[in-house]
């Protein structure tokens, strides 16, 4: 059996980094859990603007996300900073106990003031983030690693170079009894016919069509049509005759394994293999969804090169064309460009996007690591209230 | 070199990678395969090569991605003077299909 060099946790899991981050649970606290991780150099703040005043639905979305991200396996230990007397930190810090996580929550004007919160917050910190640094790597079976797939800026060459590359290295990790998560729901309107005939059994397939559905009717509830505005004159000029072709492009991230389940956003799988989780298109907000999912890496293609990364999984970029890479290398980490120049095909180019993922999950750092990229956003369903 | 790229065996279209001139044959190498095109293809689009009839399936990535409005000889340049997408009534028929 192959293996990675990873971490393991208390709770069984293993992850590929060995995180301290402070997160908050409410949008008005984005700048004190900013300055709090600011006090203990290596400590990741991971920052979102949503929380509070909110329908239900997003409101358990965004604790869901929060408790994925908190209780991620590339997550040493974390800090939860909330507000106010309906704050849900500690609720979340409860729970991930149970689950063996290492997590404090701060509740400011509740038990304590702002000149507290940053001693207290910087004391347990500094402790973890030195007990986070004792911590080795061990062997670990490769059937406990998850893989998310995500594009951002797609152009002409996505759906020929980088896209079935990535699609190339999800088989291969599929093969190798490991979990890939092919996300973004409004990309697969035109083809989810075509990714629902690869569901396992019926259920599935009707679950993933009316996760698709369901997108499509909140856009079009916002008087927008997705399908007749698809493909767009600039896609035709670039090759794509119909939106089942522009559709097929972005699917075709996840190849030819069976689909094996259908994930909420910023859900965790309950089977290995091949699933789908419904994100939206913004590679931000899908990526933190992913994330919380307990994807320990994600692959981006990019074929306008987006710099994008995240406070809590590796980002390992794939460029569709060769002057992207010429103009942005030092963002992106596997050049497909080379299919376009027919250097390489896309065999080669997704063993090398697999090999990355190794090198990754063993400790490497990706381009967007090394700039400390590090987005997160968490999808909203409605508007604020 | 290769100047095209084929995204599954079955497909009866290949893109190309570089825009081909009449007359060009199109090269990839892992398949040997060697035909002509006999239009302009600009890099990117799609070239038949294999006769599709009218009213048969376009196959790219394995799957059909729309039907031909006319036959498409081998070389041809294959989009949307000559290829529609699915209607609504082509695609979901209904879920047990799909198990």
């Amino acid at each position: 059996m192959k293996t990675f060099k990873g971490y393991k946790r208390a709770n069984g899991t293993f992850g590929v980094r060995n995180h301290v981050i402070v997160i908050n649970t409410v949008g008005e606290l984005a700048g004190v859990a900013n300055k709090l991780a600011d006090l203990v150099p290596g400590v990741v703040p991971v920052i979102q603007q949503g929380g509070t005043s909110q329908f239900p639905e997003d409101a358990m979305q965004t604790i869901r996300t929060i408790k994925g991200t908190v209780g991620h396996p590339n997550v040493y230990a974390a800090v939860i900073l909330g507000m106010g007397e309906d704050d849900f930190a500690e609720q979340i810090a409860v729970e991930l106990r149970e689950e063996q996580c290492k997590v404090e929550a701060i509740v400011i004007n509740k038990n304590t003031s702002i000149d507290k919160i940053f001693t207290d917050g910087k004391t347990w910190l500094n402790q973890s983030y030195e007990d986070s640094l004792k911590v080795e790597r061990v062997d670990v079976p490769i059937t406990e690693l998850t893989i998310g797939l995500e594009c951002g800026g797609s152009d002409a060459w996505s759906g020929i170079t980088a896209n079935p590359a990535i699609g190339v290295c999800s088989d291969l990790i599929v093969d190798d009894g490991a979990t890939s998560i092919l996300a973004e729901t409004t990309e697969a309107i035109g083809a989810e016919h075509i990714l629902a005939r690869r569901a396992v059994n019926e259920q599935i397939a009707k679950d993933f069509l009316t996760i698709v559905k369901n997108y499509e009717n909140r856009i079009l509830d916002t008087g927008e049509d997705i399908r007749s505005a698809n493909p767009t004159p600039g896609n035709m000029a670039g090759g794509l005759t119909t939106l089942e072709e522009k559709s097929l492009g972005c699917i075709k991230k996840g190849g030819y394994a069976p689909l094996q389940q259908v994930l909420k956003y910023a859900e965790k799988p309950e089977t290995k293999g091949f699933v789908f989780m419904d994100t939206p298109g913004y590679d931000v907000e899908s990526v933190a969804g992913l994330a919380a999912g307990g994807s320990q890496i994600v692959l981006f293609s990019t074929g306008k090169g987006s710099p994008t990364g995240s406070p809590i999984v590796p980002v390992i970029k794939v460029g569709t064309n060769p002057k992207l890479y010429e103009i942005m290398s030092e963002h992106i980490d596997v050049n497909a460009g080379t299919i376009v120049e027919g250097k390489k095909t896309l065999q080669d180019v997704g063993e090398e996007i697999y090999n990355l993922v190794m090198e990754v999950a063993d400790g490497e750092k990706t381009k967007a690591e090394q700039h400390r990229n590090q987005e997160f956003a968490i999808w909203r369903l409605a508007q604020s209230i | 070199m290769n100047n095209a790229i084929k995204l599954h065996p079955s497909d009866n279209v290949v893109v190309a990678l570089t825009t081909l001139e009449p007359g060009e044959q199109i090269v990839i190498e892992e398949i040997g395969l060697l035909q002509e095109v006999t239009e302009k293809i600009p890099y990117g689009h799609k070239v038949c090569v294999e006769v599709i009839r009218q009213d048969e399936k376009i196959l790219k990535y394995g799957e059909c991605m729309g039907i031909a409005t006319n036959d498409i000889q081998v070389g041809q340049h294959v989009h949307v003077h000559n290829v529609r997408g699915l209607k609504e009534s082509e695609r979901v028929v209904s879920v047990a299909d799909y198990a």
